[in-house]
């Protein structure tokens, strides 16, 4: 008896919390954010249909069944019909959640970048990100480990007989402009990282030896702070920037500040 | 007598005299199991110290702990944890509760000793082979535990040591030298070990069931021992090849897992064209079916016990196997659903993630049986009922959460946050966890002739039934605000600090819930000599280690092995004087 | 006291069949195995073939990790196979011929013991090739961290090599076994679960060479 009460309760709490968002996303700031919380939210009304039903019915059965005089057990072996129909009714309403949701993923993921995407290149280090811009040639300059020097200020290895990176802007902050689609190309000198910034709805791991590129287009001005999501060593906790999300003006304003350093 | 005895039937044994041989290289399957047993608890409390000192540095950070200091002067200058410190103490106790708990207490524990029971056999297949699976077990927990007492420490790559973090040595961080040796040669130890338990019990299911024991038969245990043990043997071969080939890397200087040219610290490493993702996707074809080798023997227990307590057949039973099986089977396809975020192909993450959607049919199987099966019975809530009907509940609160994280979409946001954390603790953890106090609460009247104290009993369950909601339910809200995982402090990040009193009470929570763990050591240790005597067959169960006195001896039953004539779970059987049929039970000769 | 079970009869009444759902009448035993009694020796089988499974995943995984690592490397240089690995071969081939000479042999013709010790000799030789062909390569300065090539080389050349070492000292023990006749197992079992194991090796490492001879 007990134990039904306990069970619903702590059911009860659970639904408030979540129906209530006491604790939620921050507010998306990114053209896919919105369709990814819809998601979230489609998954959470559907199991969280079958998490009250599944524990309601558990706590009712206890006490429905619960040992008493005169009550006596049924036997039973089961009954295929009802084993056919929640097999099959679980299976629909999964696979209609889950194939729903691929869409984001495509989105994100799958489909190319658009004409006009502004690239940045994004080296995780440890602890630290290096954030690179092309500069107003377009073109990322060639990098040699060999030529890597954090004290020396070329944490990058930027290759200096190379003309395209002459240009090149490295900073430890990110900005981006509003409503622009963004390709940012994640790379790593070490050891696995994980860019990710809540707001935007991104996480990408950044894999030493190969380029990974990653999409978004950021729709919401202001200030949000780069995380590191894969654990990378004794300060994967410390390795944290800033991304601004710029209007065009304010954008090539900063960008121009930058190029003058 | 002896010259009666069958050319055949070869695995008799007599039992041995001198202490030694009985208790401490003894080949006895009860025995064994019961060595792994205490080799899990002692991990387990290992394990959860670990865990208590991992929540007190995240919300009291900077808080002298003399204690600590005393132990670990360089892991804890001044008694205050350092980062790398708290991340050896998060990769030991994720590694030792994974290998060490979740896989050896439900299989070479309660399996060991009851799977031969359960089918009738006298032994395992091979005792030898059992004997020296647990010993290279506790070696391999004896290697590990020197990590502890190395220059460094223990390593701070996490449980799942991904590399180059764990492949590059001392330069990328304290731990990562001799630390990570000893835990990869630790985890290889384990593995042999495994993998000779895991034969040993499909050997044994296969030849040394009793007559009439047909497969269908078998109780829902048998089933999950079985076929946790077939995971087992597919899966840990291939962490044992990663595992080698990681320490090649370090040690050979072979580049398998590291890339061409990383700059670590400013200088240069000397290996190229290896891949991370190579030991991503070797740890993780290991790694998911190990889930399921934790937690395929707690559904096991809990049908059992459930059946049992409810005085009602399993309902589905076939069905119930099928689910096993296919869990066991899809368990091996979805292994890319914890690298959604690695950087392997986008597409594969589709493949992985419509595969992956699959296993909830089996899963959502089980728990509407296990529903079906107390509908309608009558329930009696013994401590080990309680634990059943808990699980169930974990597992489904657990599993549900899996459906986030199993889509890419919303995976993008929760992986590596603490909705993973608090998914798997429910889940593999804590649901695992629950299937093994339901089973030592059901089954300690059978290994040591003695009951566990049920008053007792129920006071843990309540707490730690309550307390496991009250730590792992707010950590899905973490997640949810996007706080990463393997943080030591939340300082350093502004959406972090407002998460503090979140983090408080699930410290506080924690710390009530482990303080409780004490009343069931104290109730183990005291039932041991005085809990209350038990009978043959306390519960009123089916099986067939309920028709064999409490301990059993030496070769189970006596030199008669018994003959089965029907299903596991007879209850409430129309007609029936009582209301459990034993399997050994003839049936009646009707007019 | 003896603990060995008399063979039971089975005096009890045979029930009719087929009344309860899912389950097949009592005292029919194992899955249509005609004896009631398991079959203790058959475990020996089932456990090497169980044995021999877990070795096979550990050399798939192998495997899959070689085909990915060439497949994503620009740094991959075939390495140059020893000649004396196609020696080797031989000496293993022939050795399973000798093995099987054994072990149909055994209590007939009375060759067995030479057969036996034949084949223990060619897995040592084998080992012996083996090593030599290793010596051979670091000759060349061709070591384990060379190139990927050279590092599956290595490893699987030492899995397999370990493996063998295994079955060369079992042969060694079961020849010491039967000498001395301590064993309770019947001979027949372990001649026969023995080569299941020396034959698999066999097989395995002409899988190897072939997947280093080829696979470039």
């Amino acid at each position: 008896m007990l134990l039904a009460i306990t069970i619903w309760i702590i059911t009860l709490i659970s639904v408030i919390l979540f129906a209530g968002r006491v604790w939620w996303f921050p507010e998306s700031a990114s053209a896919h954010g919105a369709q990814l919380d819809i998601q979230f939210v489609v998954t959470l009304v559907v199991t969280g249909f079958i998490f009250v039903l599944a524990q309601v019915a558990l706590g009712y059965f206890i006490v429905r069944y619960r040992e008493r005089p005169g009550h006596k057990a049924t036997y039973s072996h089961g009954n295929d019909k009802m084993e056919i129909i929640w097999t099959t009714a679980t299976t629909v309403l999964f696979y209609a959640m889950v194939l729903l949701g691929f869409q984001v993923w495509i989105d994100m993921y799958i489909q190319a970048a658009p004409e006009g995407a502004l690239q940045i290149e994004v080296t995780g280090q440890q602890f630290a990100w290096n954030i690179r811009y092309p500069g107003p040639d377009g073109q990322f300059g060639a990098t040699v480990p060999e030529l890597i020097d954090d004290s020396g200020g070329n944490p990058l290895g930027l290759d200096p007989d190379d003309p395209a990176g002459e240009d090149d802007i490295v900073i430890p902050t990110m900005a981006v402009p509003v409503n622009r689609p963004i390709e940012l190309l994640l790379r790593s000198k070490d050891v696995t990282h994980s860019f990710s910034v809540r707001e935007l709805r991104v996480k990408q791991d950044t894999l030493p030896g190969m380029v990974i590129p990653l999409r978004f287009t950021a729709t919401k001005l202001g200030k949000y702070e780069i995380a590191c999501a894969e654990l990378c060593g004794l300060g994967h906790h410390r390795m944290r920037s800033f991304i601004d999300v710029f209007s065009e003006e304010d954008y090539a304003e900063w960008l121009r500040e930058q190029s003058e350093f | 007598m002896a010259e009666a005895a069958p050319a055949t039937h070869a695995v008799h044994h007599e039992a041995p005299t001198s202490f030694i041989r009985k208790y401490v290289f003894s080949t006895d399957h009860k025995v064994i199991g019961i060595q792994y047993y205490f080799l899990a608890l002692f991990s387990v409390i290992v394990g959860m110290v670990l865990s208590i000192f991992i929540r007190f540095n995240l919300v009291w950070p900077g808080t002298e702990l003399p204690l600590l200091e005393t132990f670990f002067p360089v892991g804890a200058p001044g008694g205050v944890m350092t980062p790398e410190f708290y991340l050896s103490f998060l990769t030991m106790h994720g590694t030792i509760m994974v290998f060490f708990v979740l896989t050896t207490a439900p299989q070479g524990g309660f399996g060991n000793y009851f799977l031969p029971i359960q089918i009738g056999a006298d032994d395992m297949a091979f005792p030898i082979l059992n004997m020296l699976s647990f010993w290279l077990t506790l070696l391999a927990l004896m290697v590990l535990m020197a990590a502890f007492f190395v220059t460094g420490g223990p390593p701070i790559s996490g449980w799942t040591a991904y590399p180059p973090l764990s492949a590059l040595g001392e330069i990328a961080g304290p731990g990562l030298g001799m630390g990570q040796n000893l835990w990869i040669i630790s985890i290889a130890i384990f593995c042999i070990a495994a993998l000779l338990g895991a034969l040993n019990f499909i050997a044994t299911t296969i030849d040394l069931r009793t007559k009439g024991m047909t497969l269908m038969r078998m109780p829902l245990t048998v089933w999950s021992w079985f076929v946790t043990a077939i995971l087992g043997l597919l899966a840990f071969g291939v962490l044992l090849s990663a595992g080698v080939l990681l320490l090649m890397d370090r040690m050979a200087g072979s580049s398998f897992f590291i890339p061409g040219g990383l700059v670590v610290s400013d200088q240069l490493i000397d290996h190229k064209g290896g891949s991370p993702l190579l030991w991503q996707h070797l740890f993780w074809f290991f790694g998911h079916p190990e889930v399921y080798i934790a937690i395929l023997p707690g559904m096991g227990v809990a049908s059992q016990i459930l059946s049992t307590f409810a005085r009602k057949p399993i309902f589905g039973y076939k069905a119930m196997v099928y689910a096993m099986f296919a869990i066991g089977i899809l368990g091996f396809m979805v292994w890319g659903h914890h690298m959604f975020m690695s950087g392997m192909s986008p597409y594969t993450a589709i493949l992985f993630a419509t595969i992956t959607t699959a296993i909830a049919v089996p899963s959502a199987i089980k728990t509407f049986n296990w529903l079906g099966t107390i509908m309608g019975g009558s329930i009696r809530l013994t401590t080990a009922m309680l634990y059943a009907l808990g699980f169930v509940s974990l597992f489904v609160t657990g599993g549900l959460g899996g459906l986030f994280l199993n889509q890419p979409s919303t995976d993008i946001f929760l992986h590596d946050t603490y909705f993973v954390v608090g998914h798997f603790h429910l889940i593999m953890g804590v649901a695992a966890i629950f299937g093994m106090f339901g089973g030592s609460y059901f089954w300690f009247p059978k290994m040591f002739g003695r009951h566990l104290n049920e008053f007792w009993g129920k006071v843990h369950f309540w707490i730690t039934f309550v307390g496991v909601y009250a730590i792992f339910m707010p950590m899905h809200f973490l997640g949810m605000e996007g706080q990463p995982r393997r943080y030591p402090e939340l300082t350093g990040f502004d959406f972090l600090e407002p998460l503090m009193p979140l983090h408080q009470f699930i410290t506080v929570a924690a710390f009530i819930t482990i303080a409780a763990q004490a009343l069931f050591l104290a109730n183990l240790f005291w039932s041991l000599f005085r809990g209350k005597k038990a009978e043959m067959n306390p519960w009123d169960c089916t099986t067939l280690e309920w028709g064999i006195p409490s301990p059993p001896p030496h070769d189970n039953f006596a030199g008669k092995l018994p003959v089965v004539y029907r299903g596991a779970y007879e209850y409430s059987v129309p007609g029936e004087s009582e209301d459990f049929t034993m399997q050994t039970a003839p049936e009646k000769t009707e007019g | 006291m003896a603990t060995i079970a008399p063979p039971m009869p089975d005096k009890r009444p045979v029930p009719p069949g087929g009344n309860r759902e899912n389950f097949d009448p009592g005292g029919s035993g194992h899955d249509g195995r005609s004896e009631g009694r398991p079959v203790p020796e058959h475990r020996y089988y089932t456990g090497m073939m169980l044995g021999l499974g877990a070795i096979l995943m550990v050399f798939a995984a192998f495997t899959s990790a070689l085909v990915v690592r060439s497949g994503i490397s620009d740094d991959w240089q075939a390495t140059t196979l020893p000649g004396i690995l196609w020696a080797n071969t031989l000496v293993l081939l022939v050795s399973s011929f000798t093995l099987e000479k054994a072990r149909r042999g055994y209590g007939s013709t009375g060759h067995f013991q030479n057969w036996w010790w034949a084949t223990t000799a060619l897995g040592a030789a084998f080992l012996a090739g083996q090593i030599l062909a290793w010596l051979q390569l670091i000759n060349e300065g061709v070591y384990v961290g060379t190139n990927p090539s050279s590092s599956f080389f290595y490893v699987l050349t030492a899995t397999h090599g370990i493996h063998l070492l295994g079955g060369v000292v079992a042969l060694l023990y079961i020849s010491w076994k039967i000498r001395w006749k301590t064993s309770n197992t019947s001979i027949a079992t372990i001649l026969g679960v023995t080569s299941l194991y020396w034959h698999f090796m066999d097989g395995l490492w002409v899988y190897l060479f072939g997947l280093l001879l080829f696979w470039r």
